[in-house]
């Protein structure tokens, strides 16, 4: 079991601490990863969905360590990342890497591809400049771009191509885990799809794992094998997408799906239930469960009581009162 | 329609750039009719046209770059197409209102909220303080802003995403414009806000008629929300139909390779790949000769490649009100 397990958390934190400076009255904590406990398996593709500010991105990001974590642990193939010195998580690397949302904030406007794809291979010893020349342009043809491309600058491409270039910067070093945040999320729905696909196919023949984090619920039924739905800093549900979206334990998870604007108007949804209220400040959680001052079936013990992840039938939720159970 | 049940009619909207490389055409003579208290939808891909749409209307394109013309626009039988900067200044925001992505943007962050929303007001009715702060109390109870009173003297930093959107609507709702222009106004907000947002403009429409002109890149709000659907490509309108026929018997082959590739979060997954459509969006300033999207269309056939195809009736059996920009429905099919 173990060895086909990527990436593995356990009751990883991070806490920021916002204000408390001079004059800045009382510092205060936002839990934005707040005790998640995960494994990630090989050749799989993870999504973590949640709405902006339920700690997904930084969650991705702790697990890479690009910010470290206020406690717990991450472990890469059984090594605990949080143990290492800076050489030797700097060598892990290679192995662990990101692509982000905004090709276009992402690559450097003013080096051509070539460069932007030679950086990450000469900063690992990948080789002679000849060999790192025909390593970026067989690169390039992997994302589905032409060799002739690593002469030109990220302006002169489409938002579709720039981030085929930002997969091509991550695939450099022959990773084994990608982080995927928001990657297909600023593209059209017709770019989308053949970006999606790309990623499929570099899965299969590279046996890569990923880790795709989005706040499109569509998306992730249609891409990913499984789901981690995370609020305010916690996982509320894990499970196999298609048993997830087929009957919902957690009522936020369910009350997301219904959310979904559906292309069909004769599935138009005037009495779907619609998730009232704001989600809480994350520097103010609510006692008991986190959802309960927005779910529709809170009870008593709800107020009180925070629910624990349990087992259900191969599938985790965190729920006094699950659905369909 | 009778004339009378529309209340913003659009003929030949064309829209040019001039930049340093010659004109570039952003809009080819667009066409549609927004029905009184209907929600009229135009949908479409970056660079479609769908939000020049809007500005152009409105006659916020930037000058003198941009020039306008049309053959008419009247909204609910007046011709506006002809009129000067001070007289379309007095149209916007009374008689046509328009609400953007980006609520925090489109609010000055130093202002207190309610004076902002009621500026319509004082602008164009010259009302005092205390009627306009009176006024706009009762928009914000109209769009569901919690603790209302609270609110008024908020700054906008101190609202929500959510709660900022609904103010901006208050505030593109206060004067009673005859039309509403939404231009993506749920797309910088989360899946469960947005369908806060969304419940809340169609209940406007319900309970006090609005007619809205609803701009967004996703295919399910247009499902969920409107009456008629105009679809955009490269500029031009290549398909329009009432929702039900558009949904169910799409003509153009970019609407139906568009309805192919959105991802649907109520089925499951269908393989490993999903349908796509190959290629990309053309450069405005290369068009490629006769049909626009003949580069990525499946079933071109000689004659796409020579002429357009003009909007003609959609012949799917869908109706009359049912046309597409596509020569597999041009009454001289691919033998003209």
């Amino acid at each position: 079991m173990t060895e086909d397990v990527v990436i593995s958390t356990r009751d990883l934190t991070r806490h920021f601490r916002v204000g408390g400076g001079f004059l800045g009255g009382p510092a205060r904590v936002v839990r934005a990863v707040d005790g998640v406990t995960l494994d990630i398996r090989a050749r799989e593709t993870f999504a973590l969905v949640g709405e902006s500010g339920c700690g997904k991105t930084t969650l991705g990001r702790v697990m890479l360590r690009l910010q470290e974590p206020t406690s717990g642990t991450v472990a890469y193939r059984g090594t605990d990342l949080t143990g290492l010195d800076e050489g030797a998580m700097n060598a892990l690397r290679k192995k662990l890497q990101i692509v982000f949302q905004d090709p276009y904030a992402s690559l450097n406007p003013r080096m051509r591809v070539g460069e932007i794809l030679a950086e990450p291979l000469r900063s690992h010893g990948f080789g002679s400049s000849a060999e790192i020349r025909e390593r970026s342009a067989e690169l390039l043809e992997m994302v589905g771009l032409r060799r002739q491309y690593l002469r030109n600058y990220p302006h002169q491409f489409s938002g579709g191509q720039r981030q085929r270039i930002g997969i091509a910067r991550a695939l450099a070093n022959g990773p084994d885990f990608v982080v995927c945040d928001e990657s297909v999320s600023a593209l059209d729905v017709s770019i989308q799809a053949q970006v999606l696909n790309l990623l499929a196919d570099l899965q299969d023949q590279l046996k890569l794992t990923y880790l795709f984090i989005t706040h499109d619920l569509a998306v992730v039924r249609q891409f990913a094998d499984r789901v981690g739905v995370m609020f305010l800093g916690q996982l509320v549900e894990v499970g196999r997408t298609e048993e997830l979206f087929a009957a919902p334990l957690h009522p936020y998870t369910m009350l997301l799906m219904e959310a979904v604007p559906r292309p069909d108007p004769h599935q138009r949804g005037r009495d779907r239930p619609i998730l009232t209220g704001e989600i809480p400040s994350p520097m103010n959680l609510p006692p008991g469960c986190r959802f309960h001052t927005r779910c529709p079936f809170a009870r008593d013990i709800c107020r009180v009581e925070d629910p624990a992840l349990q087992e259900r039938g191969g599938r985790t939720v965190a729920c006094h009162f699950p659905l369909n159970g | 329609m009778a004339e009378t049940d529309i209340i913003l009619s659009v003929q030949g909207l064309t829209t040019e750039f001039s930049g340093d490389r010659g004109d570039v055409r952003v809009l080819d003579d667009v066409s549609f009719d927004v029905g009184r208290g209907r929600i009229v939808g135009v949908v479409g891909e970056s660079g479609s046209g769908k939000s020049m749409t809007a500005l152009s209307l409105m006659g916020l394109v930037p000058q003198p770059q941009g020039r306008v013309s049309a053959r008419s626009i009247t909204l609910d039988g007046q011709e506006i197409s002809r009129l000067g900067p001070s007289a379309m200044r007095r149209i916007r925001g009374r008689d046509i209102a328009m609400v953007f992505q980006e609520p925090m943007t489109s609010l000055n962050p130093v202002r207190r909220v309610w004076e902002q929303v009621g500026e319509p007001l004082a602008i164009h009715h010259g009302l005092g303080r205390r009627a306009i702060r009176a006024r706009v109390l009762e928009m914000f109870e109209l769009v569901g802003i919690p603790e209302p009173k609270t609110r008024l003297d908020a700054y906008p930093h101190q609202l929500s995403g959510g709660l900022r959107q609904r103010a901006m609507i208050a505030m593109g709702l206060i004067c009673e414009p005859k039309l509403l222009i939404a231009d993506e106004p749920t797309t910088a907000l989360d899946v469960t806000t947005q369908s806060q947002i969304l419940r809340l403009m169609r209940d406007l429409r319900d309970r006090v008629g609005t007619s809205i002109i609803l701009i967004t890149h996703d295919l399910g709000i247009i499902a969920e929300m409107c009456d008629e659907v105009n679809v955009m490509y490269a500029g031009q309108l290549v398909e329009q139909g009432e929702v039900f026929a558009l949904f169910d018997q799409p003509a153009h082959p970019y609407t139906r390779g568009l309805l192919a590739s959105i991802p649907r979060a109520t089925e499951p997954r269908a393989g490993r790949r999903m349908p796509s459509i190959p290629g990309m969006v053309p450069n405005l300033a290369k068009l490629p000769p006769g049909c626009r999207f003949n580069p990525r269309c499946g079933e071109v056939m000689p004659v796409c490649l020579r002429r357009d195809p003009g909007l003609t009736a959609a012949g799917t059996g869908s109706g009359p009100g049912h046309t597409a920009r596509c020569w597999l429905h041009s009454p001289n099919g691919g033998t003209a």
